[in-house]
C-alpha cells in the first residue's frame, strides 16, 4: 500500500490514468487561477478533479498514513483546525489541511488534490478537514475519517441548513453510521451534541470548560438547545456562552457528561490571549493561547482532546496552542495607512455575541464597523441580527464611540442598533465596505485599533478592495 | 397610556429573530410615552387573555412546534379564541401562524391539531419539494394606502386559506402561503398571521403602529392616537429591500 519512495514525485505506473488526470487538472487549475489573479483557487480544483474522477477524494485520502480528522460545528471550525494543525506539526506530522477554509466537498477535494504528488502519493501524512455543517455526510462517506470533532450547534443560516434538529439528525446518522470514525470528540457543554452520541459503541472523548466563574452566567435570548429531548426545560449550574455550560435535566436525569479533557482556571489577558489549565487523567498543564475569548478556550480544549486521542505528546499540544495565529478574518490584525485594523468575522448570533463580549472587556473607547451582506455564503436571512444582543453596544456607554453600518444590509444593522437603544448621533451608514472602513478610521482616535465585523462575503469584498491598494495579501498567501 | 403584551412561548418559538417584533412594539410605544409590559407565557401557563392588549407568538422548529401544539390545545385555545372574538390584537408568525389554523400536517403525514383561530390549514408536501425560502414583498390591499410589507420567509408547509379567512396581503415577490395562489398570511378581526420574519416589524413600522393603535383603541377608545416618529432609517431599510425585489421581478 505505502510504496517506497512515495514522495519522490515519480509517476507510479499503477496509477489509474483518470485519477492522474484529476490530480494534474486540479493542480494546474489551482496554479492557473492564482497566476491569473482569479481568487485563491481553493474550490475550483476540487470541482474539476471530481468531475474527472468522481472517486478522487476517497482514493487519495485513503493513502494518508495517519488517516484523517474531520472538524465540524457551527462556530470555531477554522480556528480549531489551525490549532490542531500546529499541534500535529509540532509532533512531526505533515497535515493535508483545507486551511483556506473552503469546507464543502469541493473544498476538501481541492485541498487533497493540490497536496498530492504526480505519483498519486499525498504530500503529507494526516488529513485535517474542517467541514461545512451540511457537507458532513458527503465528506464522511468519502474520507472515512479516523476522528471527528463536533464543536457546537448554534442557529446559523437557517435558510440554507434548515432546522437545527434536522442537522443534528444528519450528523448523528453519518458519524455513528458504518462510515463514521472510531473516535468522536464531543463538546460536553453543548446539550444538543450530548444527545447525538446516544448509546453508540464508538469511543467518545468528551471535552468541556470546568470553570464555573468564566462566562455569562445567564442564557442569552438566542439559546438553542435549552430543552431536553424529553421535553423538559434544562437547568444550568453555569452558562459559558450561548446554550453551552453545565446543564442537566431535572426531569429525566440526563446531564453534562464529565469531560475527559477540560480547561479550568481560565484567565483572560486582554486582546493578547488567555491562560488556562488543561486537565486530563488527573494532571494539569499550564497553557497559553494567544487569542482572546472564552469560545477560543473551548476551541483549544477541543483541539487538545483530539490531539490526545491521536496520541500526540503534551509538548506538541502546548506549543501548538502557543503558536496559533489568527485565521483569515478571525481576529486578524492588518495595517491600513499605519493604523491597526482588527477583522472579526461574524456569522450568527452566538458568534457575534461572544465577539462583542470579548471586545467590551477591553478598556478604552472603540470604533466599530459592522458589514452585513446577505449572499448565500453569509445566509440570505439576516433576521439573526435580532437574535444577537446588540443591546450590549448601547449599554456600554462611551466605550463605544462610533459604529459605522455597511454592506448590502447596512440599513438593517442601523435599524437594529436604533432599536437596541444605541444613540443615533454615534452611528452612520456607508454601504461600501471600504468606504465604511475609511470612515471608521477617520472616527478612530490615533492610537486605537478599528474593529471591523464583516460577514463572510463582506470580508472577501473588503479584502479584495484592500488588496488592490496593496494593504493586505491574498487569502492563500496566509 | 399602557400596552400589555403577552409573548407566547418566548423561549420555545424564537428561531427567526422574532423577538425583534417585541422589541419594535416596545420601543415604538415607549418613544411616545406609552408604557409597555411584556409578559412571557410559556408551556403550561394559563392565558388570562383579558389582561392583555396584544398577544404575540413566533416561529419554531418541528420539535418545539409539536410541544406548542399540545400546549395550545390544552391551556391556551379558549383564551386565544375569546381574545380574537373580543377584538384583541394577535400577531402570529410562521410556526405560530400555522398552529393558529385548523391543523398542520407534517412531511411524515402526522397531523398536529391547530386551534382554528384562522380558517386555514397547512400541509407539508414532503422534503423532496423545496422549502419556500427567500425575501418577500407583499401588498396589503385592505390598507387604505395599499401599503407593502417586506420580510423573509422560510417554511416547508403550504398554507391554504378557507372561505372565512382573508389574506394579510397579495404576494408581489416570493412564495407566501403556498407559492400558488399569491396570498400571504391571514387576518380576521384584529388577529394577523404571517410567514414573514426578518423580523417583520422593524422594516414595516407602519404595521407595527397599526397593531399598536388597534390595541390602544380597543382599550382606551377610538380617540387614542399615536404621535408620529422619525422613520427614516426604517424606511431606508424597507425601500432598499423593496427596490431590490421589484428589480428582480
Amino acid at each position: 500500500m505505502q510504496g517506497q519512495g512515495a514522495h519522490t514525485g515519480a509517476l507510479s505506473p499503477s496509477l489509474a490514468p483518470r485519477l492522474l488526470a484529476a490530480i494534474v487538472a486540479g493542480r494546474l487549475s489551482r496554479d492557473a487561477s492564482r497566476l491569473l489573479g482569479r481568487g485563491s483557487g481553493t474550490t475550483f480544483p476540487g470541482v474539476l478533479a471530481q468531475r474527472i474522477a468522481p472517486d478522487v477524494l476517497a482514493r487519495l485520502s485513503a493513502q494518508l498514513d495517519q488517516g484523517s480528522i474531520l472538524v465540524a460545528g457551527t462556530n470555531g471550525k477554522t480556528t480549531t483546525s489551525r490549532m490542531l494543525a500546529g499541534m500535529l506539526r509540532c509532533a512531526g506530522h505533515r497535515p493535508v489541511h483545507n486551511r483556506a477554509g473552503a469546507n464543502m466537498l469541493a473544498g476538501v477535494t481541492g485541498a487533497v488534490v493540490t497536496h498530492t504528488a504526480l505519483n498519486g502519493r499525498p504530500v503529507g501524512d494526516v488529513g485535517l478537514f474542517e467541514v461545512d455543517e451540511a457537507s458532513v455526510p458527503a465528506v464522511v462517506q468519502r474520507v472515512r475519517p479516523r476522528v471527528a470533532i463536533l464543536l457546537n450547534l448554534f442557529r446559523d443560516q437557517l435558510d440554507r441548513y434548515g432546522e437545527l434538529d434536522r442537522l443534528a439528525a444528519l450528523w448523528s446518522e453519518s458519524l455513528f453510521g458504518p462510515d463514521g470514525p472510531k473516535t468522536v470528540v464531543l463538546n460536553a457543554d453543548d446539550p444538543g451534541l450530548a444527545a447525538l452520541a446516544g448509546d453508540s459503541d464508538r469511543r467518545i472523548v468528551w471535552y468541556g470548560l470546568d470553570d464555573r466563574e468564566a462566562g455569562t452566567g445567564v442564557l442569552p435570548h438566542a439559546a438553542d438547545a435549552t430543552y431536553c429531548p424529553c421535553g423538559n426545560a434544562l437547568s444550568y449550574d453555569a452558562v459559558h456562552y450561548g446554550h453551552l455550560g453545565h446543564w442537566r435535566c431535572a426531569s429525566c436525569g440526563r446531564g453534562r457528561p464529565t469531560p475527559d479533557v477540560a480547561a479550568a482556571n481560565i484567565r483572560g489577558d486582554g486582546m493578547h490571549g488567555t491562560r488556562f489549565e488543561l486537565r486530563w487523567d488527573g494532571h494539569a498543564l499550564d497553557a497559553f493561547l494567544p487569542l482572546p475569548g472564552l469560545y477560543n478556550v473551548s476551541n483549544a480544549t477541543a483541539a487538545a482532546a483530539t490531539a490526545r486521542a491521536m496520541g500526540l505528546p503534551d509538548s506538541a499540544v502546548l506549543s501548538g496552542l502557543r503558536s496559533v495565529t489568527a485565521a483569515f478574518g478571525r481576529l486578524e490584525r492588518i495595517r491600513i495607512r499605519e493604523r491597526e485594523v482588527v477583522l472579526w468575522l461574524v456569522k450568527n448570533p452566538a458568534g457575534f455575541n461572544e465577539a462583542l463580549r470579548t471586545l467590551l472587556q477591553q478598556p478604552g473607547s472603540k470604533t466599530l464597523v459592522i458589514i452585513i451582506n446577505d449572499r448565500i455564503a453569509d445566509g440570505c436571512d439576516v433576521s439573526w441580527l435580532w437574535d444577537a444582543d446588540l443591546e450590549m453596544l448601547a449599554s456600554a456607554g462611551d466605550d463605544i464611540a462610533q459604529v459605522v453600518c455597511a454592506g448590502a444590509r447596512a440599513y438593517d444593522v442601523a435599524v437594529r442598533l436604533k432599536y437596541a437603544g444605541f444613540p443615533a448621533e454615534r452611528q452612520s451608514v456607508r454601504i461600501q465596505p471600504l468606504d465604511a472602513v475609511l470612515q471608521g478610521l477617520r472616527l478612530t482616535r490615533d492610537d486605537k485599533p478599528l474593529y471591523v465585523f464583516p460577514t463572510y462575503t463582506a470580508m472577501l469584498e473588503l479584502r479584495e478592495q484592500l488588496r488592490r491598494r496593496g494593504w493586505v495579501g491574498r487569502v492563500w498567501e496566509d | 397610556m399602557e400596552v400589555r403584551i403577552a409573548h407566547l412561548y418566548a423561549d420555545l418559538m424564537n428561531i427567526y429573530g422574532d423577538r425583534g417584533n417585541i422589541i419594535v412594539l416596545t420601543r415604538r410605544a415607549q418613544w411616545r410615552g406609552i408604557s409597555v409590559i411584556v409578559t412571557p407565557i410559556g408551556l403550561g401557563d394559563a392565558l388570562e387573555w383579558r389582561q392583555f392588549d396584544l398577544i404575540f407568538v413566533g416561529g419554531g422548529q418541528d420539535r418545539q412546534q409539536a410541544l406548542m401544539a399540545r400546549d395550545l390545545a390544552t391551556t391556551k385555545s379558549d383564551g386565544l379564541l375569546a381574545a380574537r372574538d373580543d377584538g384583541r390584537v394577535i400577531l402570529a408568525v410562521c410556526g405560530g401562524y400555522q398552529l393558529l389554523g385548523r391543523f398542520y400536517r407534517g412531511a411524515d403525514g402526522e397531523e398536529l391539531p391547530g386551534i382554528g383561530l384562522f380558517d386555514l390549514q397547512t400541509t407539508h408536501p414532503g422534503t423532496r419539494l423545496a422549502r419556500c425560502t427567500g425575501d418577500v414583498l407583499v401588498r396589503c390591499d385592505w390598507h387604505p394606502r395599499r401599503r407593502g410589507l417586506v420580510g423573509f420567509e422560510n417554511h416547508g408547509g403550504r398554507t391554504y386559506l378557507g372561505p372565512e379567512a382573508q389574506s394579510l396581503g397579495t404576494v408581489v415577490v416570493g412564495h407566501g402561503n403556498n407559492g400558488a395562489d399569491r396570498t400571504e398570511g391571514a387576518r380576521m378581526a384584529n388577529a394577523y398571521g404571517t410567514y414573514l420574519h426578518g423580523s417583520l416589524l422593524p422594516k414595516n413600522p407602519w404595521f407595527a403602529d397599526h397593531l399598536l393603535i388597534e390595541a390602544l383603541r380597543r382599550r382606551y377608545g377610538p380617540a387614542a392616537l399615536l404621535a408620529p416618529l422619525d422613520n427614516s432609517l426604517e424606511a431606508a431599510a424597507h425601500d432598499a429591500m423593496e427596490a431590490r425585489l421589484l428589480a428582480r421581478r
